[in-house]
């Protein structure tokens, strides 16, 4: 027998199944891995030293640029931070929205990460399905913040603006006859809340269709089963959150376990797996969708009978409306002293987490009393589960990398920040 | 006994996959939803942060009044404004670029902006050939702001309920 030596790949940066930037350095016997070595960095931008030199307001823009796939639950996390360290009253309805939108954008993630996961293993259909949706999805971000994916909507004291009364509509061209128009604008008639009832409304059918094309599908099986297994006690150990900590069996959704904003009072479940492997994370991550899509009906209900403020009337934290500046002294003095200084946090720590799509994303924030944070730290829930790479990927083939690089749902915004 | 028959024949007729093949057959005869861009649109919000532009008010006059609010407030300091006094004795500026290589768009300088002259407009699709093309020097956002100042007087007024 010939002395076969064990070969090293570099696989990625520039992998399309890499996801981004990772680069893995992978040691190899024959198809086998036999250690695999992330390397990051590659995307690395200084978000968090970068927040220490301005105020605070200034970051959240620079938040959404962290898991550039799920916007603004990164924005969530932030603004969380400086209201507890600041201890600003928020009110009702900013609270239900920011609920809606944290929905939104964790079908938005979980849409992403099926049709890439799905096409990395080998179903290009998945993909276009599930960016069908997104479209919806990004329509109702770019109504309310006004772009589609850097929203830059959540405010400490708040949100930005309240939700559109109308939403905008498809235009007749040249290309596009009145007719066809009309039909493309039929369930943009009413507000926002109607587009996102009737996309509430169609979406189970949607996630029905998903789960027809890969649930029971033999490839899909033969592709995730028993791939990247990950025994409870083993996730635990490794710092995993949000649904690979669920994939594993263990029920812990900072939603349930420490509420915040109004998810004590919105109904929904927890799903979990059973067997820890790429099969059961997706089986959690399919459910999760429908759960967030009962939520988002649940604050779409609230949202219809209660008006009100979205923004705190604290005006040394969120700045007055625009009709106040032009008409009142003291309205234009704090627009000027927020929009120049900013506001100043009383002097120590804070960590506050939330039920990211990924997991738990915690935001450490420092304050030495000025209008700049003196640190920020960042748990972005990706790093700990790329950290396992080695250890779910050794004894698999090659190709399986890719179906536990997808089940991670790495997104290296976050990894990197 | 039946189960393991019933499994049997799922996996040997291919009944899964036959399943998935009805749900894409079933796409394949609908009506298509893609968008042909760029003949066709996308809806555009009033919100829509896009390029930028400086307004007038109807008299021609310039709306900035230099207070340098947006330049303050701006994250990734793409604003850089000098100012000076006008021969009628206003405060005007006498530089306001823009540089779109560092702007973020995160729409900051329009809510400063305490006269609505520094705007974004609903424009997505510009380009540079030149260097030095990507500072909207003044001159350039006054005409970005008088070519579109019927959809963004639209637009603001779209929006003014809920600022």
């Amino acid at each position: 027998m010939p002395d076969i030596k064990n070969y090293t790949l570099n696989f990625g940066p520039q992998h399309p199944a890499a996801h981004g930037v990772l680069r893995l350095v992978l040691e190899m016997d024959g198809e086998v891995i036999e250690r695999a070595d992330p390397h990051i960095g590659l995307l690395h931008r200084g978000t968090e030293k970068l927040a220490e030199t301005k105020p605070y307001n200034q970051t959240i823009g620079y938040m959404d640029r962290l898991d550039y796939v799920s916007m603004m639950c990164n924005e969530h996390g932030y603004v969380l931070a400086i209201e507890k360290l600041l201890g600003v009253e928020i009110p009702e309805r900013a609270q239900y929205i920011r609920v809606m939108f944290d929905e939104i954008t964790r079908i938005l993630n979980h849409l992403m990460w099926i049709g890439t996961h799905a096409l990395d293993v080998g179903a290009m259909t998945m993909f276009l399905y599930a960016f069908r949706e997104r479209e919806d999805l990004m329509d109702m971000y770019e109504a309310v913040s006004g772009a589609r994916m850097h929203a830059a909507y959540y405010r400490p004291g708040g949100v930005a603006r309240d939700l559109p009364e109308t939403m905008p509509q498809y235009l007749e061209s040249r290309w596009r006859s009145k007719k066809e128009a009309d039909r493309l604008n039929q369930n943009r008639q009413g507000s926002l809340l109607d587009f996102a009832e009737d996309f509430v409304r169609r979406f189970p059918g949607y996630v029905d269709e998903y789960e027809t094309l890969l649930t029971d599908n033999r490839i899909w099986k033969q592709r995730t089963v028993d791939i990247g297994v990950v025994s409870p006690e083993r996730a635990y150990q490794l710092g995993f959150t949000g649904p690979m900590l669920r994939g594993s069996g263990v029920e812990w959704d900072i939603r349930k376990k420490q509420p915040y904003e109004v998810y004590d009072r919105v109904d929904f479940d927890i799903p979990v797996g059973t067997n820890g492997d790429c099969y059961d994370r997706y089986l959690v991550r399919i459910e999760e969708m429908r759960q967030s899509n009962h939520i988002i009906k649940q604050c779409i209900d609230w949202l219809r009978g209660n008006p009100g403020l979205v923004l705190t009337d604290n005006h040394k934290v969120a700045p007055p409306r625009r009709e106040e500046i032009k008409a009142d002294m003291e309205g234009l003095i704090h627009h000027f002293k927020l929009f120049t200084e900013g506001y100043t946090l009383p002097p120590g720590e804070v960590y506050t987490a939330i039920e990211h799509p990924k997991g738990e994303f915690g935001v450490y924030l420092i304050s030495d009393g000025a209008n700049k944070p003196y640190r920020v730290k960042v748990r972005a829930p990706g790093f700990a589960h790329l950290s396992s790479m080695n250890e779910m990927a050794q004894g698999h083939m090659l190709a399986d990398v890719v179906a536990i690089i997808g089940t991670q749902d790495i997104v290296f915004g976050e990894i990197d920040r | 006994m039946l189960a393991k028959i019933n499994l049997y024949l799922k996996s040997f007729l291919f009944l899964e996959l036959l399943k998935g093949l009805s749900v894409t057959g079933r796409y394949f005869f609908r009506r298509k939803f893609t968008i042909q861009y760029p003949e066709q649109k996308t809806p555009i919000s009033p919100r829509f942060r896009g390029l930028h532009a400086l307004r007038r008010y109807a008299n021609g006059e310039e709306r900035c009044i230099a207070c340098k609010l947006c330049e303050a407030v701006c994250p990734a300091l793409a604003i850089t404004i000098e100012s000076e006094q006008r021969e009628d004795g206003s405060r005007r500026t006498t530089r306001y670029d823009i540089d779109l290589f560092k702007c973020i768009y995160c729409g900051f300088c329009e809510e400063a902006c305490p006269v609505d002259s520094i705007v974004e407009t609903n424009v997505f699709e510009y380009h540079f050939e030149n260097r030095g093309e990507n500072i909207m020097t003044k001159e350039k956002l006054l005409e970005i702001g008088d070519r579109y100042e019927a959809q963004l007087a639209a637009d603001k007024a779209a929006d003014a309920p809920y600022r």
